[in-house]
């Protein structure tokens, strides 16, 4: 019996080893075997202590089996990208930088700095604006700007110009009195250029010069005076550094008035148009800012005045300069909404010549001295240009000329239901994007677009002038028709008559002088 | 942008430089709500303003069950009062595009009038025919066509259900942020144009549920829109340059997105000659 019960045994354990051998046998292609994954199996049910086991068993089986997989996890980790958010913020945090070596006697004195607040507040109430926290990074921007330049008198937010790529937010700035510094490096680059062109045509053989003679260039106006009376920084976002437009030139204006393009956001960029523009996206930005300056820029009539000691001044200079009014009270806003009469602009006309103070181009100041009292009378004559003449500064908005079947400026009061406390708001239609707002004594221009003017229906490219003569028609130049064979004969025989008829008279000269040589010679 | 979100997301699209006076943005969070229920949309939208010479036209836009083909167009002149426009029809359209010139002058009951010189037949007498239309048809086929060329939405945003209708994607969580810099993840909200006339290859890569539309891509020219990132570069910012007012905006990684046109509803022609 016992050994009947030894043989079964040894055959159970033996049929149990063999199972056992079978169940190691790694799989071919996970290189696991089932006995090690049940083993791995039961101790993690028993760990866990899981509720229904049985009915998670093959989520338990799937698990067990992924865990084994972190060994060959790859070392590498992905770099945190850095968005371009995080980049602009690190830049805009030095915007919250105080200074700490501020004198506080500064407080007392008037800063040049505007409260952008207060002018967000208003413009808001007008429906225009960058959002509050724009305004206010642009509100520290703009402190930045006033801290680093010492001689500001005057600084404003003059509005924001949208452009293809990126936009550009402008300042204006007005100087205390204008460093001749910036002229004369102008100047001495100009002299550069002027000796380097020299130069080269001195090395190389002359070449023959042309005739023609360019229109006389319009001087641009000095610092200070005109359109350039001031002086516009731009920067791409509040927080990065503000750069300084170049002042502004007549050429610049004409041709940007025969254009329309749209700024692509950097500065550096070519303009690519026809008539071809003399100068990069730089110009042509500060040549929109003063046209738009020019047209756009109101104020509420009364706040300015022009000073009295100018009381005397001839009637044909243009009066270009204006004073605030100490006894401006305010205007009530309903009167401001209903007549135009009410605004008037603080900013001079830019004349068709691309200046806002006209030059005679036609006296050439290299003449005798003597000629000046002829100078003086040739400009009565009609031959001449006549003087442009804009309209003078503060001339109110109801002399403006209606243009395309638009009235020019469309206003509003910024809420009819608390009307005790609303804006006047006036909107340019000329200029789309230039509003002004006026509440009691304050008020406050802005332009905020894209920097077009608004043209009517259609926009058509100037036509390219004629063709120039090639040169001045000559006897030598001009074609003329080859003679055909039988007047080339008519003229051969002519010829020959004429020859012979001296020749014979040298061959009887000849005779003779022989004759003579021979009677000489006989003797 | 829809009602629910205007009061934050008016902020996004401050960059292009309109904003909405406080009094408008409660009064259109007040009358909206109301806008929803009488009309019985499913959605209702501020769609922007129109900017006339006189006064300014508030826009609102209901959708019903497709957001594609059920949409209607409210105007109002201070956001409390709405007026049903009429749907844009293709007469109508002409008859705008032969009469209407100039800007908006801000009344609806303004007639404009226009006298087209016609040639009768094959001899050359030339017959005047005058053609009028109403600023109100002017109106509701402005906002047609400017949602026609320049509404946008991003990929993902709106799915095409088996029944054909389009509706707005729950579970769509924004574009990433490098997707976002590209503008061939946008697409124009409306009925495909170009899509059909794209080759069986780039046919095959499309998803149908949500590549239904066309992409930006395919507009010409090639620079009408200006995609940039705005606000301390959180939100990217899409203007449309044909319609110059048409802006769209998509937080990346978010949800949200949305468009407005504020504008004087005129189209810009000259686009080619100043790019």
């Amino acid at each position: 019996m016992d050994e009947h019960r030894d043989r079964s045994g040894d055959k159970m354990l033996k049929s149990s080893a063999a199972f056992k051998t079978f169940l190691m046998k790694n799989s071919q292609k996970s290189n696991m075997n089932l006995y090690d994954h049940l083993t791995r199996l039961l101790l993690k049910v028993m760990d866990e202590q899981p509720n229904d086991a049985v009915d998670i068993f093959e989520d338990l089986s799937y698990d067990v089996k992924r865990g084994l997989f972190e060994d060959t996890k790859n070392r590498l980790r992905d770099l945190p990208h850095t968005t371009l958010a995080e980049l602009l913020a690190e830049q805009q945090r030095l915007l919250f930088t105080q200074q700490e070596d501020t004198e506080h006697e500064d407080e007392l004195v008037e800063s040049p700095l505007p409260n952008i607040n207060e002018i967000g507040f208003y413009l808001e109430q007008a429906g225009v604006g960058l959002g509050r926290e724009e305004m206010q990074r642009i509100f520290l921007a703009l402190k930045q700007l006033v801290d680093s330049q010492p001689l500001i008198l005057h600084c404003r937010l003059w509005g924001k110009i949208l452009g293809t790529q990126s936009n550009y937010i402008v300042a204006e700035v007005e100087f205390k009195d204008w460093d001749n510094e910036n002229e004369k490096s102008d100047q001495a680059a100009e002299e550069e250029q002027n000796e380097a062109r020299e130069s080269e045509e001195n090395e190389m053989d002359q070449l023959p010069q042309s005739t023609y003679k360019p229109p006389p260039v319009v001087p641009k106006e000095p610092m200070g005076t005109g359109s350039n009376k001031n002086v516009y920084y731009v920067c791409k976002e509040p927080g990065l550094p503000w750069v300084k437009l170049p002042s502004v030139t007549p050429a610049q204006i004409t041709v940007a008035r025969q254009i329309r393009k749209f700024f692509t956001g950097r500065l550096d960029s070519p303009i690519k148009s026809y008539p071809p523009f003399p100068g990069n996206e730089a110009n042509y930005l500060r040549a929109q800012i003063a046209r738009i300056s020019a047209g756009t820029h109101v104020s509420p009539q009364g706040f300015f005045h022009v000073g009295e000691e100018e009381g005397e001044e001839e009637d044909e200079a243009p009066r270009d300069s204006y004073e605030v009014n100490p006894d401006f009270d305010g205007v009530p806003v309903s009167e401001m909404v209903l007549s135009l009469s009410m605004w008037v602009h603080h900013v001079q006309h830019i004349l068709k010549q691309g200046r806002c103070s006209w030059i005679n181009l036609a006296v050439k100041p290299e003449e005798d001295q003597n000629e000046e009292g002829e100078a003086e009378e040739t400009e009565e004559e009609p031959d001449e240009p006549e003087p442009e003449v804009g309209p003078p500064l503060l001339t109110p908005l109801s002399q403006d000329a209606e243009m395309f079947n638009t009235p020019p400026w469309s206003t509003k009061i910024s809420s009819t239901l608390t009307s005790q406390h609303a804006v006047a708001v006036l909107r340019s239609n000329l200029w789309p994007g230039a509003y002004a707002y006026a509440c009691g004594k304050k008020f406050e221009n802005i332009y905020i677009g894209w920097g077009l003017k608004y043209t009517g229906q259609g926009y058509s490219p100037p036509l390219p002038p004629p063709p120039q003569k090639e040169y001045p028609s000559e006897p030598e130049v001009t074609e003329a028709l080859d003679p055909t064979v039988e007047e080339e004969q008519v003229l051969e025989d002519a010829l020959e008559e004429q020859q012979a008829a001296p020749e014979e008279m040298e061959n009887t000269d000849e005779e003779e002088e022989e004759e003579e040589e021979q009677e000489l010679d006989n003797d | 942008m829809d009602a629910d979100s205007l009061h934050y997301s008016l902020e996004l699209v401050a960059g292009s430089g309109n904003i909405l006076n406080t009094e408008h943005r409660t009064a259109l969070q007040t009358s909206l709500l109301i806008l929803r229920k009488n009309y019985k949309f499913n959605r209702v939208l501020f769609w922007g303003k129109i900017m006339g010479i006189k006064e300014d036209y508030f826009i609102a836009q209901g959708r019903g069950d497709d957001e594609l083909k059920d949409k209607k167009n409210l105007y109002s002149f201070n956001c409390m009062d709405w007026f049903l426009l009429p749907p844009a029809t293709i007469p109508m359209i002409e008859e705008v595009s032969k009469a209407a010139t100039g800007r908006f002058m801000g009344d609806a009951s303004h007639v404009y009038e226009n006298t087209i010189l016609k040639k009768v037949g094959d001899e050359d007498e030339v017959e005047e025919e005058l053609v009028k239309t109403t600023e109100e048809h002017r109106l509701a086929v402005t906002i047609h066509l400017i949602d026609d060329e320049s509404s946008v939405i991003p990929r993902g945003a709106f799915i095409k259900n088996p029944h054909g209708f389009v509706q707005v994607n729950r579970c769509f969580e924004g574009l990433t942020e490098s997707q976002a810099a590209k503008l061939d993840s946008f697409l124009h909200f409306r009925d495909p144009k170009t899509l059909k006339k794209k080759s069986l290859l780039e046919l095959s890569e499309l998803n149908q549920t949500i590549d239904f539309l066309d992409l930006l891509t395919d507009d010409v020219p090639k620079g009408m829109w200006s995609l940039q990132f705005e606000n301390a570069n959180k939100v990217l910012i899409l203007r449309c340059l044909l319609w110059l007012g048409m802006t769209f905006y998509h937080v990346p990684m978010t949800p949200q997105h949305g468009y407005i046109y504020i504008g004087d509803g005129v189209r810009n022609l000259d686009l080619s000659f100043m790019l």
